[in-house]
Order: C-alpha cells, then structure tokens, then sequence
C-alpha cells in the first residue's frame, strides 16, 4: 500500500494511484466523476498523461475492458498558451500556429 | 432500477439532485432520479460556480439570502466538504449612470438585508490586487456572496440523496411521460417503465421536450438553450482574484479564481441561440474573453489558458426561472429556466420544491408568484433576472 502512496498518476494535480483507487471502492467508478473529484486531466496536459493510467485501473478494479471506458472530452488549446498571445498582443514562444 | 416509485425527478443536475436530497431528508421514500448521461453533465458541470445575493429585484434578492446561510452550512449537512468560500462579488462601474444604479440596487439589497457596499478604487485594489482599477469609478461589493465547488456539490448532494434511500440512475434518458386523464401514471425510460403519481421536470435546458412529453405545448414554458462558454487558466497565486470581478458594462466579462486549484475562469456575455448538443468551444469566443479579461486584470496576459468549455443558459424570456406546480395536469412539478443562477440557487429551490410536494408549502422565501411557470402563457413577463455567473 505505501507504494501507491507515492504512485503519482496525475503530475498536474498531484493525484496518487491511492486516492484513485479509494475513490473507486467508495464506489465512485465513473470516470467522468473520478476526474472532477480528483481533477484529473485538468491541468495542463489535459490528461494526455494521466487518463490512459486511470482508465487501466479502472479496468482493472471494476471488471471492465478498457475499450468499454470512453475518455473524457479533451479542451482546447491544445497546449497552454498565454492570454496574451490569444488576444495578438504578445508573439506566441513557439511556432505552431 | 426499480419499477414503482412516489416520485421520479427527470434531470440529474444540481437542482434535481437538491431534490432530491431534500425529498429524501423529508422522509419521502422511493425517489427515483433519472439522468440521461452522468450527473452534472448538462450545465452544472460547467458553471463559473459563483453564488450570489447581488441581484436587482426583491424576489431573487429575498431567495438568494435565505440560499447564503444554507451554503454556509452546507458542507456539514452533506457531511462532504463542497468547497464553499465568501470571497464575494465586486461588480465595477465605468460611468456616472452605473453609479446611480449600483446605489439604487444598493439601497434595495440593504433594505432586505444583503450587505452590499459602494467602494473606491483603492479598497478594490485591496480586493483584487491585480485589478486595473483605472476605467472604474466605484465598485458595489459584497463580501457575503462566494462561491462553491460544482463537482463536489453535485456528488454531496447525490451521495447524501443515496443514503436516504433516493436511486439515481445514470445513463437512462425518460422518453415519455404516462398520463391518463391529467393524471401521472409513469415515466417510460430506455430501460422500462416506472409507476409513478409525482414527475418533477429538472431537465432545465432539455425542460420544455419533458414538458412535451407530459402532452404540454413544447413552448408553454418557452425555455432556449443559450450557448454559453468560459476559458480556465493554469493556477496563480491564492488570493489574487479570489471574488468575481465583473464590469457589466463590457459585456457583462467577469473574472474569478477557482477556488480549488486558482486557476482564473473567465467568461463574458458572448451567447448564441443553439441546438441542444452544440456544446463545441469557439475560438472567438475564446479571443473576446480574454479581449476584456485582460482588461480588468491586465497581468493576466501572461498566464497561460489551459481550457475552454461550453454549456448552456437555459433561458426565459425575462431570465427568470419557472419553479412550482403546472397546473395542467396533476402532480406535475417544474424547477427549470435557469441561466447563469441556477447553481447559486440550488440548495433552496431544491428545499422549496420538496416541501411543497410533502407539505403543500414551504419556509423557503420563495415568492411562487414570481417564478409561476404560468405566466408566460399569460403574458406576463417579470424583471429581467441579473444573470452573471
Ligand atoms: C458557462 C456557464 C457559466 C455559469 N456560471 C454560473 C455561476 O457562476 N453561478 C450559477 O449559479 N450558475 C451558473 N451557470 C448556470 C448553471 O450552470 C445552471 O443554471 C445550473 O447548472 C442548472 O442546473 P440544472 O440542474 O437545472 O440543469 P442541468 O445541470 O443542465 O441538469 C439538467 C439535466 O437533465 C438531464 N436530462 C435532459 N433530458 C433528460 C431526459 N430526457 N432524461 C433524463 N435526463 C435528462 C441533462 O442531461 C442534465 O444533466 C452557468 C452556466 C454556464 C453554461
């Protein structure tokens, strides 16, 4: 057990592999819900590194094929951009338009 | 899901799940609530989470009083911390005209008890310490309103709901409503029929297809979905634009820190007419916020924008709700209508609506007049609701 204490799933938020998986016996296993709980997939990578982790243990402790967990909606930008680069008043730092 | 219940709630956002707790801690037993896709996932799930008293007419004013001491207390009634902090609303004039009006609502929400107070730049500065308080003349600030957490809100209210007895079932859309002599008889779901004498309609976007259902005009209570979206920045500093920070004059823009993680929600008044499942953010949606965001915290162009979402202004024609009996067909009951103050609303309309059903009224003071949902067919329209956030 201790070692999932320090399992980090999500890097943004700081998330272990044990707060997910108490979530997941208290009986919350959606993961629509294990994601604004815990805020998984909501900082700046927008889960592209946490969500795959969090849909196998899902899989894993409920029983389900990891093909029958949809993931949540990804948002826009696809990666962090400051506000003011949005508005055309700053020069964007890299060179994806 | 069972087959027979006293009471179906169809919507599974926050206002059918106050409900329902409140049905529940009523003792009422077999409620069944029933959610088309996950809970929260219509427009709770995409609220700016603010919650306030600061509104411009005595009807809403009164509710959102009485709805302040019951999110003080809500966290230990729940037993499941939502997140709820007085970090207050500080709407900001641009011109002599808005002052006038700032002191006149003022005036009003004093007299019924709300605290608001007119300041000057410099105390807004101390508010908002980033604030570019230059094109401002004053503020109207309440440190009483704040804000909460939608995600925990919607899961207290649910799990509480649980534990007395209420069955909430995800992922099953009602598809028609039984009725037989302007009697209820059941609500037919994609996963079979439900004997019921009492529907209530929660669906509130969705509200006027469940009204349908029940063999009402779709348009008797002429509800619209209103695109409505907001950009989230990555975390700053705590503390830095802690109220919601609004000028109404630009397009009713406003600013506020999240306050789980301090990230800055940003929205504006940016609203299109759509169809129900046009939830796709827009990039000038996306450009006009930030446009007026970093006016009134110009340091905010250098903080990065991590997301953006859209969900939905369920509108009235004067923005106020439709809360009460439909007196069309029997034990038929509606708390949809919402627009940017359905969420601050939640704890007491839901109380309100469950007291009414057990006990034919309610404490909450709740005018039923103003919110009839009938007064639409009649023409009759009330102020415009204030809808900010
Ligand atoms: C961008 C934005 C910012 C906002 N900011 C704030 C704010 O700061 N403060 C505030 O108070 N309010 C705010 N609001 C408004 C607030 O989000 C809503 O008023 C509130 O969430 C309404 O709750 P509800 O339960 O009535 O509706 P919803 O949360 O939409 O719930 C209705 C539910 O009914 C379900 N449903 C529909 N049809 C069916 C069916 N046939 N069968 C079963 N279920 C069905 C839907 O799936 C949905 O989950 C904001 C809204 C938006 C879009």
């Amino acid at each position: 057990m201790s070692d999932k204490k320090n399992i980090i799933i999500c890097r943004c938020n700081e998330v272990t592999q044990e707060e997910i998986e108490a979530l997941i016996d208290q009986g919350v296993t959606d993961i629509e819900m294990i994601k604004r709980l815990l805020r998984i997939g909501m900082g700046p990578c927008q889960g592209r590194t946490c969500l795959p982790m969090v849909i196998s243990i899902l899989a894993r402790k409920t029983g389900k094929r990891p093909d029958e967990i949809t993931l949540p909606a990804t948002r826009i930008p696809v990666r962090p951009v400051p506000a003011g680069v949005l508005v055309g008043e700053m020069e964007s730092d890299g060179n994806e338009e | 899901m069972k087959s027979r219940a006293e009471v179906v709630i169809i919507g599974g956002g926050v206002i059918g799940l106050s409900i329902a707790y409140h049905l529940g801690k009523l003792g009422v037993e077999d409620v069944v609530v029933l959610e088309k896709k996950y809970i929260g996932s219509g427009s709770t799930f995409r609220c700016a989470s603010g919650i306030r008293a600061q509104f411009t007419d005595e009807a809403n004013i009164k509710l959102q009083k009485y709805n302040i001491e019951r999110w003080k207390r809500l966290s230990d009634e729940l037993e499941h911390d939502i997140n709820f902090k007085q970090s207050g609303y500080l709407f900001l004039a641009t011109s002599e005209e808005e002052v006038e009006v700032f002191k006149k609502n003022i005036k009003l929400q004093n007299r019924l008890g709300v605290p608001t107070r007119l300041i000057g730049m410099d105390e807004a500065k101390e508010i908002v310490p980033p604030l570019n308080t230059e094109p401002f003349l004053a503020g109207a600030w309440n440190p009483e309103d704040g804000k909460a957490s939608p995600f925990h809100v919607v899961y207290g209210f649910a799990k509480k709901a649980k534990e007395f007895g209420v069955e909430i079932c995800e992922y099953t859309p009602a598809v028609d409503i039984l009725v037989e002599k302007d009697e209820i008889k059941g609500v037919k779901t994609e996963k079979g029929i439900i004997k019921t004498g009492i529907v209530i309609n929660a669906a509130n976007a969705w509200a006027p297809i469940i009204n349908e259902m029940a063999g009402l005009k779709r348009d008797f209570i002429p509800i619209k979905p209103y695109k409505h979206q907001l950009v989230k920045t990555e975390p700053i500093a705590e503390g830095q634009i802690e109220p919601l920070t609004c000028p109404p004059a630009w397009n009713d823009s406003y600013v506020i820190q999240d306050g789980e993680d301090g990230g800055v929600i940003c929205g504006t008044g940016l609203e299109k007419l759509t169809h129900l499942d046009d939830v796709q953010p827009t990039y000038d949606f996306m450009r006009e916020v930030l446009k007026w965001a970093t006016k009134i915290i110009p340091a905010l162009k250098y903080v990065h924008v991590v997301r953006q979402w859209a969900g939905f202004y369920a509108k009235t024609p004067d923005s106020n709700p439709a809360i009460g009996r439909i007196q069309y067909v029997d034990e038929l009951y509606i708390a949809a209508g919402f627009s940017g103050h359905g969420f601050m609303m939640a704890p007491g309309v839901g109380e309100a609506i469950a007291e009414l059903i057990v006990k034919g009224k309610s404490k909450v003071p709740l005018d039923w007049d103003w919110y009839d949902p009938h007064r639409f067919e009649r023409g009759e329209l009330r102020s415009a609701a204030f809808q900010i956030g």
